[in-house]
């Protein structure tokens, strides 16, 4: 039985173009909406695979106002079997402050009697991107961590984990408990069902509050980087431009030769 | 892709199926040098279309929406891009059965197929919905689905090969250049473009596009939420779009429309999101296209929850995931109707705005008649972007009106159901003596109108229940109250004071406003100074754009005075038509003037008592006015009337409103005068006269013959629709306008029903009747009939049953009512002589 916590961070979602807030210091999501990072999706993925495949639970954690609930909830949805909400102003904190907030959760969980065998992170966050939160975790907690994982399994007391790099498919057996942040592309995170969406709207949640307080880095301002000139490269007209388009698919990995 | 032309004939703004479907219906009627611009991609450009459910139920209880919907339908056919589903609209509470009822009698009204059906029947050609969850259902099996992105290809690419088209996308709209109240030309981020002619088609982005040209569009962006479900393997089992038919939830104010292998759940019944034109994001901001905003997924649980007891298997199988979910936005207008036509602010700047898909093809082609010629086939008085008084363009009255209404989308909306937003706007200066006389205020243009007073209750017991004819049914009597027929005994036994503030008024002023008037109207204008006449306005085809009287005061001003619903529309009407060189000009006065009526058989002795001028009958002829004097109070008598009895129209300035209104009452009460609401003088006092109104019985589809009010002889002198009338003059007329009475009220319930109006009118059999422009006939205005006793019906009936005694049945909630044809012209039901108005009663 292999009970997995999955830390999900609400985000502005990333499709449309980046609107600042007016004093610059945040994403603005009105437009597009907030979501979870892709990561983060396919980290509950791994995790309701892992927990179902071994009987185990699925808890998603996120730091945040209530807001946040709305990610929370969208993870069980999918399938995690609780959540806890952290109650902070999670842009007022950094990294090392939101890796603090969920080491805390997590040893209050364990003192509650829940004990997890593996924390599923993403590999950054969509807005933020600060490849820290995981790593930072590990190191409160004394447990290994692995970067970029694409695919998880558990067999007994040992996880099997693996994420493709530039160099090819990097494989790693680790100990539990243990952390691993999560990279997207190993596993296809589904969207919620409508009986799903009704689980997730009458979970329990559960509220905890972080005994410390923001003193890791922090943001200063957040600016926006001028859009790179747009290019439009004509491929060709008719059926005679179909080669052409397939070889741009081909590149983008979009079909696969 | 084609550069932007400096110059145009005409200019569509926005290429979804309004802009779309527009310059097709331009190229058709002989238009060429047209461009259209949008400021997103083809074909689908971010707006609403892109996002539609692309659905369409054609029946509605307004004749125009269901006259343009099925002209809609006829064209999206034509293209082949129609598919025909059926649908059903559910209903789970008996209350909302009854209202299905009522559905049918608009659908046979209006020629629409449909009939009710049990939830076996339901559940046979919809085998997931659950049949335990409903009571009943409509079911219209000409329902379908379009694709509106494809049919508005075709209708661009139509008008690009006949050479009078083309479409730029990707240009932004970044002002207006309006000189001497004319457009001149579209400023867009890739240059600008003359034009004379200039068509707002942007949906959303409307009032922000008109603002820049200093019109306004009072239109709100809308968010209509919706959620796609699948796949469902029922569903994918079957080809193509939809095999099943559509259901509309009508208790929850939601639907279940498949869509492939996925079923579609769209929802009016959550809250109200407006938004303002100016906060949609642009297509780089969005995540899937402006018009589709994030879901709020808390809005949509409720609904949820009951689309999932109406399909529990179908959306409650775990391995359907919902795959699409947003907060799209579509276009709301205060009073649900759209906004079309040319901007009463700018011209040559027209909007055909707020139309949704089941519309678009069919209002596009009426507006392309409108610009062409000024007439289209089918009316649009109640879409006219004129119609709209200055508060009523206020964002705050829209957001007010459409906050108000979102939720009524499904809703059960009795007819004469009024707002309860944004009242109290425009009070009357004797508004604050109603309110001590216990008025039922409803509310015409803004306008607090009494429509019966508490005061008056007394007279039941006077009159009894046999003359006043309470309705026990709880349908029949909303928003009515058997004190208006008591109210109308009174003015026909003593005297009966109405306020008619509500009147819209404006002078055409000028050496030529003689020669102006004389075109516009069908009487002769040419009369001496006092006389007032009573005329239709018609346009180029014969049809009626308004009925409203006109004051001669001088040799060179003219006093129009026409219903306050109307009025802005006409006041264009006639502004549009005034000289090029400013001989004459249209002067508005609605805000100076109140008007009073005071009639009855008592109504001399009252005003007599009031004033030393001799307003004898012989003294003050019918169809005159004058100058009178009421102690300090200068009047401006007119002495017509719209109830059929003698008496006047009296105007003084707004300010002195008040005072004369007391002196009246006071002056009146001790004769039996009461005062009377507009339940009275708009439909029992009219409807035993058999006075037409404007909206009801008048609009442009109809004909001064089909209408009864041709004339023996006409002026010598031109006017607009002559030509038409002359030709009609000769033939036959293909409708005629009947008053009927109702034999018998008496449902299989035993309970006693009455007519609202809009009914369809049928052989005592229950055979549908058509008349020779193919229409059913149905009940253009129902009332009582209380100096008659009988509830009394008008509709326009096939020339062959129009004849008198001609048993004919109304259809009311799905039953059979006797009634009888009981005039097939003008002729009065009451006082057919008109002894009364004439003071020789």
């Amino acid at each position: 039985m292999t009970n997995v916590l999955v830390c999900v961070k609400r985000v502005p979602d990333p499709t449309g173009e980046v609107v600042l807030t007016p004093d610059g210091m945040r994403v603005d999501g009105r437009y597009a909406g907030y979501t979870t990072s892709a990561h983060e999706e396919c980290a509950v993925a791994l995790a309701v695979q892992v927990a179902e495949a071994s009987g185990g639970t699925v808890t998603v954690l996120s730091v945040g106002s209530d807001d946040s609930l709305e990610q929370v909830r969208a993870g069980i949805a999918v399938g995690a079997t609780d959540g806890v909400l952290v109650e902070a102003d999670a842009d007022t904190l950094g990294p090392a402050d939101v890796a603090d907030a969920v080491a805390e959760a997590v040893r209050a969980r364990e003192a509650a009697g829940t004990t997890y065998d593996l924390v599923l992170l993403g590999n950054d966050a969509a807005d933020t991107g600060d490849f820290q939160v995981g790593v930072r975790l590990a190191y409160l907690l004394g447990r290994p961590v692995v970067a970029g994982v694409q695919t998880v399994e558990v067999a007994g007391a040992v996880a099997t984990l693996r994420g493709e790099g530039p160099e090819g498919t990097e494989v790693y057996e680790v100990g539990l408990p243990a952390v691993a942040t999560v990279l997207e592309g190993g596993v296809a995170p589904k969207y919620p069902s409508v009986m799903g969406r009704m689980r997730a709207k009458k979970a329990e949640v559960e509220r905890m509050t972080w005994s410390g307080s923001a003193g890791g880095t922090g943001r200063e301002a957040l600016s926006v980087p001028e859009a790179p000139p747009s290019q439009v490269t004509v491929l060709g007209e008719g059926a005679s431009a179909a080669p052409a388009l397939v070889a741009v698919l081909r590149e983008l990995k979009v079909v696969h030769s | 892709m084609a550069a932007l032309p400096a110059s145009a004939r005409c200019v569509v703004i926005g290429a979804g199926i309004v802009g779309n479907s527009l310059v097709h219906h331009l190229a058709e009627l002989g238009w060429t040098d047209i461009v259209q611009i949008d400021k997103g991609p083809l074909p689908n450009p971010g707006g609403s279309t892109g996002h539609a459910s692309n659905f369409i139920f054609p029946v509605d209880h307004s004749r125009e929406f269901a006259d343009i919907t099925l002209d809609s339908m006829r064209q999206y056919k034509e293209l082949g891009v129609f598919t025909e589903s059926g649908g059903y609209e559910v209903a789970r509470t008996e209350e909302r059965m009854e209202e299905l009822r009522r559905r049918m009698s608009s659908a046979k009204a209006w020629g629409i197929p449909a009939e009710l059906v049990t939830p076996e029947q339901v559940a046979e050609k919809v085998p997931f919905l659950d049949k335990d969850v409903i009571i009943g259902a409509a079911w219209f099996p000409t329902v379908g689905v379009v694709d509106s992105l494809r049919a508005g290809t075709i209708f661009r690419d139509g008008a690009v090969a006949r050479g009078a088209l083309t479409t730029v996308p990707n240009v932004e709209v970044t002002g207006m250049e309006v000189v001497d109240g004319r457009i001149r030309a579209v400023e867009t981020n890739q240059g600008r473009i003359e034009a004379e002619t200039v068509v707002i088609a942007c949906g959303v982005w409307s009032p922000r596009i008109a603002r820049m040209a200093g019109a306004r569009i009072p239109l709100t962006p809308a968010v209509h939420q919706m959620i796609s479900v699948g796949p469902c393997e029922v569903l994918a089992e079957r080809p193509g779009e939809i095999s099943f038919p559509i259901v509309r939830d009508m208790d929850t104010f939601c639907y279940e429309r498949q869509h492939g292998s996925d079923m579609e759940v769209g929802s009016y019944a959550h809250r109200a999101i407006l938004w303002d034109p100016e906060d949609i994001p642009s297509i780089e901001q969005s995540k899937l296209s402006p018009t589709e905003l994030p879901f709020t997924e808390d809005d949509f649980d409720p609904q949820l929850e009951q689309a999932l007891e109406l399909m529990p298997e179908l959306l409650g199988d775990e391995r359907a995931e919902i795959r699409y979910a947003i907060n799209g936005l579509l276009s709301l207008t205060p009073d649900g109707y759209p906004v079309l036509g040319e901007t009463p602010e700018v011209k040559g700047l027209w909007s055909a705005a707020a139309v949704w898909i089941k519309e678009g093809p069919g209002t596009a082609r009426a507006v392309a008649e409108w610009m062409t010629h000024g007439n289209p086939e089918i009316d649009l008085g109640h879409s006219d972007i004129a119609r709209f008084h200055p508060h009523q363009k206020t964002r705050a009255h829209v957001k007010a009106r459409t906050s108000e209404s979102f939720i009524k989308t499904y809703g059960i909306v009795h007819p004469s159901e009024q707002y309860t937003s944004n009242r109290d706007v425009r009070l009357a200066p004797m508004h604050a003596s109603q309110r001590e006389l216990g008025a039922v205020f409803f509310e015409t243009a803004g306008w607090e109108r009494p429509h019966w007073y508490e005061s008056n209750a007394g007279l039941l017991e006077t009159f009894g229940p046999e003359q006043t004819m309470p309705r026990e049914h709880e349908w029949d009597a909303r928003w009515w109250s058997p004190i208006i027929n008591a109210e109308h005994l009174q003015m026909r036994e003593a005297a009966g004071l109405v306020d008619l503030t509500a009147f819209a008024i404006f002078d055409v002023v000028g050496p030529r406003a003689l020669e102006a008037v004389q075109r516009i109207i069908v009487a002769q204008a040419d009369v001496r100074i006092g006389r007032v006449v009573y005329t239709p306005v018609l346009d180029e085809t014969g049809g009626f754009r308004s009925d409203l009287t006109v004051m001669r005061l001088a040799h060179d001003r003219f006093r129009v005075v026409t219903g306050g619903a109307h009025g802005m529309a006409d006041k264009k009407w006639f502004s549009d038509r005034m000289p090029e060189d400013g001989g004459a000009v249209v002067v508005d006065l609605t805000s100076s003037w109140t008007t009073i009526g005071l009639w009855g058989p008592k109504a001399l002795e009252i005003l007599s008592s009031l004033t030393d001028a001799d307003v004898s009958p012989g003294a003050f002829a019918f169809g005159t006015c004058r100058d009178i004097e009421l102690g300090t109070l200068p009047v401006l008598a007119s002495r017509i009337s719209y109830v059929g009895e003698f008496g006047w129209e009296l105007y003084v300035p707004m300010e002195v409103g008040a005072a004369l209104w007391q002196k009246l009452l006071d002056a009146g009460t001790p004769h039996g005068m009461v005062p009377v609401g507009i339940g009275v003088y708009g439909t029992t006092g009219r409807i035993e006269k058999g006075y037409r109104a404007y909206g009801y019985e008048l609009d442009t589809e109809r004909t001064l013959m089909e209408t009864g009010m041709s004339r023996a002889k006409w002026k010598d002198q031109d006017f607009i629709g002559k030509d038409a009338v002359l030709a009609q003059a000769g033939e036959a007329p293909k409708t005629v306008l009947c008053s009927l009475t109702v034999d018998d009220h008496t449902s299989a319930s035993g309970v006693k029903r009455y007519m609202l109006g809009g009914e369809p009118i049928l052989t005592r059999a229950g055979e549908s009747l058509t008349d020779g422009h193919g229409h059913h006939p149905y009940v253009t205005t129902a009332g009582s009939a209380p100096s008659l006793g009988k509830h009394v019906l008008m509709a326009f009936l096939p020339p062959d049953q129009a004849t008198l005694g001609n048993q004919l049945a109304v259809s009311y909630m799905e039953e059979l009512y006797p009634v009888t044809v009981a005039a097939v012209d003008a002729t009065p039901l009451f006082d057919p002589e008109n002894l009364r108005i004439r003071g020789r009663a």
